[in-house]
């Protein structure tokens, strides 16, 4: 691209440098406790994500001699009814539940951003089709939708990042919709157009870095909505097949198993409880600090 | 007001009608033939060419869909693969269990959500606050599922008290059909209950510090009367909003409590059909539940038009 003479900065910056502003932003998120117990919670669930896998062992060895034992030195969690060890399955459990939950999340922004910054930006037919259609899709449950989804793509981990991702859709263009239609009346976009600079430039140098901190406490709220809705799937027989471990296919083994063995039943639901609550708590401290205007 | 009934109703329709073609579209996205799947793998030719032309598989996409619509409309809804039987006449048997199971729901998630909303507001920043909120975060942050096998855990293999399992129709025995029922009922509610308790908390909250509250204070009301009928009053608008918004997720909860209590309902129906590629039935399910959930969501909008004055005069729309 030609040399060109750049329009003023964003008023985001104020008059200090981005690091300041940084610094400052966590200052305000670390006052409190609540917000750091959530990012230790997601902390503790990336690292067993993470790391857990590599020093749990082989989560689909069988021993049928140490089937449904309960927690030992050897089996920190006990064995399930396949005498597989429930720690390492919890540990790859979380792996897929990591994947779920950042990939559709991920899937559900690559598609959305660009339609909201589009429909909001230059708003006439494309705004009014793209809402009717938000609309329509919200008009699908999501159980549905992934029901729907399963019928057609057969179970799979595929098949609940997509449906998990198209939940997140409408949100997803909602929010930057409406970031951009606030923005683009600033002063600093009309200096931009004033300047000559291309929509594109607009879009993704001034509205869509302005319009990123709704946009990150949407995606702490979509990541636990996503990972409990694929422990549901999975739980359901719709999502991931065994014997790839998963949070929710081994409360669903669980079940049959819950007079001998109630053990196996705990550790999966917990960690999803828990990891939920760290995404719920860090999402609530980033939006007191990140988007103010919005709130519980 | 009449204006906005219309309004409102005429986008339900239009959603409905983008929704069946979905639908309609959905089943004929099916890798393979159509006709192949719902006749099951071992048809002979003979037999998927007589459902290809029972179905009007052979004739163009347009006039399958005017057929289609036409039968639905009809009560017409096909028959399920697995037993022939008429798929509407199976919907009829399973929708009970699963209204009576979203009813309870419903009625635990009111009474535990919203009166433990308004105290927690009422009582801001003391211990009870901090209770009700604290519950609040846990009941967002646990999987219904979890809870139900805990609930199982608790109630019927230690401690006995309730069946773990099983349905009993109201109409024969209706302790044994609520004794059934408390447990599912409970698991599926409190989900719903945390999401109503914060929403109401919060409402009560903007409510208590408003004007017109400081008004009948200083007009010497009692403050029962101005928890109860000012506060209150103002902010059932969102406890209503929340209901709607949340209809997607009841659904969803009811799939899931009913195959964890093997309750005979809707949900289970759908997951059996999904799991034996019972494809009539889930279009039916499908079309009848998204059906139902833009029902409702119109009758919200109406509700809360009809308590809010202000949305019936912007025509404002929600979320």
């Amino acid at each position: 691209m030609a040399e060109k003479t750049h329009p003023p900065e964003p008023i985001v910056r104020w008059n200090s440098g981005r690091a300041d502003r940084r610094r400052r932003l966590w200052r305000r998120f670390r006052r409190r406790p609540m917000p750091m117990i959530g990012l230790t919670l997601v902390v503790a669930f990336l690292v067993l994500a993470v790391f857990g896998p590599l020093v749990s062992g082989d989560p689909s060895a069988q021993d049928y001699l140490a089937t449904l034992m309960p927690p030992s030195i050897d089996h920190p969690l006990g064995t399930d009814d396949l005498g597989r060890d429930a720690f390492a399955r919890v540990a790859s459990g979380a792996r897929t539940s990591l994947q779920a939950g950042v990939l559709s999340t991920l899937l559900a922004m690559a598609v959305g951003i660009p339609i909201g910054l589009a429909a909001g930006f230059y708003r006439r037919w494309l705004d009014s089709i793209v809402m009717r259609l938000v609309d329509v899709t919200l008009a699908f449950p999501f159980l549905v939708f992934a029901v729907g989804l399963a019928a057609i793509l057969g179970p799979s981990l595929r098949g609940v990042v997509l449906a998990l991702s198209f939940a997140q859709l409408p949100a997803v263009i909602r929010i930057t919709r409406g970031e951009v239609l606030a923005i683009r009346e600033m002063d600093y976009v009309s200096a931009a157009i004033a300047d000559g600079a291309t929509d594109g430039h607009i879009l993704f140098r001034y509205i869509l870095p302005n319009s990123a901190g709704p946009l990150i406490v949407q995606a702490t709220v979509a990541i636990p909505t996503a990972i409990i809705g694929e422990a549901t799937l999975s739980f359901l027989g719709l999502g991931v097949q065994p014997p790839t471990p998963s949070w929710g296919v081994m409360l669903s083994d669980a079940q049959q198993y819950l007079d001998q063995a109630p053990w196996l039943a705990i550790w999966p639901g917990l960690l999803i409880a828990l990891a939920t609550l760290g995404f719920n708590l860090l999402g609530d401290g980033l939006r007191d600090v990140l988007d103010p205007r919005s709130g519980p | 007001m009449l204006w906005f009934v219309l309004r409102r109703g005429g986008a339900a329709l239009i959603v409905l009608f983008l929704a069946s073609v979905l639908i309609f579209l959905g089943i004929r996205a099916l890798p393979g033939d159509p006709a192949l799947v719902m006749a099951g793998e071992d048809a002979t030719p003979q037999a998927v060419a007589a459902i290809r032309h029972a179905y009007g598989l052979d004739k163009p996409l347009p006039t399958q869909y005017v057929d289609y619509v036409g039968q639905v409309l009809s009560g017409n809804l096909g028959r399920s693969t697995q037993d022939q039987l008429p798929v509407g006449q199976i919907l009829v048997e399973r929708l009970p269990v699963t209204l009576e199971l979203s009813a309870l729901a419903l009625l635990v998630a009111i009474m535990i959500g919203v009166l433990s909303g308004i105290v927690a507001a009422v009582r801001r920043g003391r211990l009870a606050d901090y209770v009700a909120t604290g519950f609040g975060l846990i009941g967002l942050s646990v999987p219904h599922f979890w809870l139900g096998l805990l609930g199982i855990l608790l109630f019927s293999v230690t401690l006995h008290w309730l069946p773990a399992s099983g349905f009993i129709p109201f109409t024969q025995d209706p302790a044994g059909n609520l004794q059934r029922m408390v447990l599912p009922a409970l698991v599926l509610g409190t989900g719903f209950a945390a999401v109503l308790m914060r929403q109401t908390r919060s409402a009560m909250l903007g409510a208590l510090s408003a004007d017109y509250v400081r008004t009948a204070r200083s007009k010497g009301l009692s403050e029962t009367k101005v928890v109860g009928a000012h506060a209150l009053r103002n902010s059932l608008t969102t406890v209503i909003t929340v209901l709607g918004l949340q209809l997607g997720a009841l659904i969803s909860g009811a799939v899931v409590v009913e195959q964890i209590f093997v309750l005979p309902g809707f949900g289970k129906l759908t997951i059996d059909a999904v799991l034996t590629r019972n494809y009539p039935v889930i279009q039916a399910v499908v079309l009848v539940t998204v059906t139902g959930y833009v029902l409702v969501n119109l009758l919200v909008d109406i509700a809360y038009a009809l308590l809010n004055p202000r949305v019936r005069l912007s025509g404002g729309s929600r979320g």
